[in-house]
């Protein structure tokens, strides 16, 4: 799970990791509270997981009480979209801070890298922009290296690589030090990624997190009770946030075919071939392994729940999913839910027959089987 | 001859005595697979269905000569499992456990490189070589043995290309699936440099997802340590730019590791990429054909 800035923020707090002084807050009067908490200038600052806030109006600073009502009123509820076109996010919370005084901005994090099996540490006296255009302009100011297994990342390590960023002489300690304790919290918190873009000087030589991106391995999540409390609300549209209710694996597409495979991997060539068929996917949706009736039951009502869908694909491969237990699902949600489009459905492996069986006894109108994953894509994309 | 799971796998099952456990484990043995112990703490002494249980992976070792280990066991204890099965001399270990967590992985995935032992997974559905074993849950009925080698990161993805290879008369030597977490035991390169070395391999089918560079590695590898012929399949051409795809394994971040990359990257080594799972087991029968 990715967490917000300001999530980020109170988790590098507790780990030691300086930040400007901050609060979070939900609507307008809150933060013009905040603002007054943490005195002027102060920042007020979108709180959505997206690059691209500044351009598109999510940061203002703020010298006064009314600019802090202002920008609060205009951030509050505004959509961003990122510079990708990702989005919108609507944002719900903005971040109130001190507004600081910046000699120098650098950049810094700490990833798992996953080719090579380890932890890599990265600093760059080149912050501000984004990772890839400082790897892009300039590759050897972004100073790169892998904690070797066994060896630990400790203050000479940590200083060793300031020194070879070309960090200015007078941060490098305090630059190790904080990097260190990134280092503690990407063990302590099960991060996979922690990233400070900018992490500043200040005017008064003081190295702090001005920024902050956090990912969290969610198979982690079990130890870290505080966290998995943390929801992002703006970035799930209702379908996802139906989806996670149900306990689905869902992600929603701009197309209009509904989808639901079993497995990741076929559930994204699932989308593959119904876009090859001329089609465009309104979801993917991965029923995950042994599904149960129920489990399907809850999957077409999130599939449904999304008014732009016109017609269902079915792509199911039983191995440890049987394909009797996904027709029970079917004929059950045809009873209890108000399904509305045609469906099409292609049932092979594990019980496929008995499975083919009873949808064929139930007789459902408006349900169509085919025999392959190829002929199922080009049938529902004629229907949809 | 098949890599990884044989004639000669000896298996001892972690979590046997669990309900999924003991189903697969179960179904392992009726395969044919050698099934020599369960192993679940303070259950040793137990059996189930005439399959002994020990308390300890090195007692499993010890008494029934157990040489490859599946574990079954819930993710917050799968990776000390792996851990003992490594510390037990074990040398293949299978992790079928879904939800590991990554840095367990990460401090795991080194301790099998430094005692050596060969470990496949995690979140994957195991191993099996057609008409000599099978170590995990891939449905066997939908593969015939024959010299097909195929590695994928994905399990249902795997089934549907196996049928395919079936219904045209083509057999598989063996099938590994490798998992869809960010750190497994095994790589494609790893897992295509077997099938290499395997006399009983004659063509090699890997099937990959979107994110990661895992491909894109196994494309250099291919060139410059592979004479087999290789057919891909990479899954997630429609896939929007950063949205994960349920796995772990599935995420784009920026403008590497999207489907059409890792195509690109393997065509330019010369591995033929089908679109969809029909026309790579198309690709696959074509070659199998050319080279008898």
């Amino acid at each position: 799970m990715d967490l917000l800035e300001y999530q980020g923020k109170q988790l590098f707090a507790k780990h030691g990791i300086p930040v400007p002084d901050g609060r979070p807050a939900g609507d307008v009067d809150t933060a013009v509270a905040a603002a007054e908490e943490v005195g002027y200038p102060c920042v007020v600052k979108a709180q959505v997981q997206i690059g691209g806030r500044g351009k598109a109006g999510g940061i203002k600073i703020a010298g006064n009480r009314d600019e802090a009502q202002q920008h609060a009123e205009a951030i509050l509820g505004m959509d961003i979209r990122g510079p990708r076109g990702e989005g919108p996010f609507k944002v719900h919370e903005v971040w109130v801070e001190r507004a600081s005084e910046i000699d120098a901005e650098y950049y810094a994090s700490i990833i798992l890298d996953r080719s090579a099996k380890k932890v890599m540490t990265m600093l760059s006296a080149m912050g501000g922009m984004n990772v890839e255009e400082i790897a892009e302009k300039d590759p050897a100011a972004l100073v790169k290296r892998h904690v070797e297994p066994g060896n630990g990342f400790d203050a000479d390590r940590a200083r060793r690589l300031a020194a070879d960023a070309k960090l200015d002489d007078d941060v490098l300690d305090q630059t190790a030090e904080l990097m260190v304790k990134v280092y503690e919290l990407f063990n302590a918190e099960d991060a996979t990624l922690v990233e400070i873009n900018p992490l500043i000087v200040t005017s008064d030589r003081k190295v702090i997190a001005l920024d902050s991106k956090l990912t969290i391995d969610n198979s982690a999540l079990f130890r870290h009770e505080e966290l998995a409390e943390l929801r992002d609300v703006s970035a799930e549209d209702p379908q996802e946030r139906l989806a996670k209710e149900k306990g689905v694996t869902y992600v929603k597409l701009d197309g209009n075919v509904g989808i639901l495979g079993n497995g990741a991997g076929l559930c994204m060539a699932t989308l593959d071939v119904v876009a090859q068929a001329g089609g465009e996917p309104a979801n993917f949706l991965d029923a995950g392994g042994g599904s149960k009736a129920e489990a399907i039951v809850d999957a077409l009502e999130v599939i449904t729940s999304d008014e732009k869908v016109t017609a269902i694909l079915f792509n199911i491969f039983g191995g440890i999913t049987r394909c009797d237990e996904i027709a029970k699902g079917i004929i059950e949600a045809s009873e209890r839910i108000e399904i509305g489009v045609p469906m099409v459905v292609r049932l092979d492996g594990t019980n496929s027959e008995e499975g083919l069986g009873l949808l064929a006894e139930a007789e459902l109108p408006d349900l169509h089987v085919e025999k392959t994953m190829l002929g199922a894509a080009e049938r529902v994309v004629e229907m949809a | 001859m098949s890599i990884i799971v044989t004639d000669d796998t000896k298996l001892a099952i972690s979590g046997l005595t669990g309900r999924e456990g003991s189903f697969h484990g179960l179904r392992n043995r009726d395969y044919g697979t050698d099934v020599v112990a369960g192993v679940t703490p303070k259950k040793g002494g137990q059996d189930v269905d005439g399959i002994p249980i020990f308390d300890t992976i090195a007692e499993a070792v010890e008494e029934r000569g157990a040489n490859t280990s599946m574990i079954f066991v819930p993710a917050r204890f799968a990776a000390s499992a792996i851990e003992e099965a490594i510390d037990a001399g074990i040398g293949t270990v299978i992790a079928i456990t879904e939800g590991i967590p990554v840095h367990d992985m990460l401090r795991v995935y080194w301790r099998a490189k430094e005692a050596g032992a060969r470990l496949i997974g995690p979140n994957c559905p195991g191993v099996l070589s057609p008409g000599k074993a099978n170590v995990g849950i891939i449905p066997a009925h939908f593969f015939d043995q024959g010299s097909v080698g195929v590695v994928s990161r994905s399990g249902t993805l795997t089934y549907q290309i196996g049928k395919e290879l079936a219904q045209a008369g083509v057999g598989n030597s063996s099938i590994v699936g490798m998992g869809g977490d960010p750190i497994v035991g095994s790589d494609f390169i790893d897992i295509i440099g077997w099938f290499e070395e395997d006399d009983g391999t004659e063509l090699i089918v890997m099937v990959g997802e979107i994110g990661g560079d895992a491909e894109e590695r196994a494309a250099e590898f291919i060139s410059e340590h592979v004479s087999k012929p290789v057919v891909a399949y990479i899954a997630g051409f429609t896939a929007p730019p950063g949205k994960q795809m349920g796995h772990a394994g599935a995420i784009i971040s920026g403008s590497s590791g999207t489907a059409e990359a890792k195509a690109e990257a393997l065509e330019s080594k010369g591995v033929r990429v089908g679109r969809n799972p029909t026309e790579t087991a198309k690709l696959a029968v074509e070659a199998v054909g050319a080279a008898a």
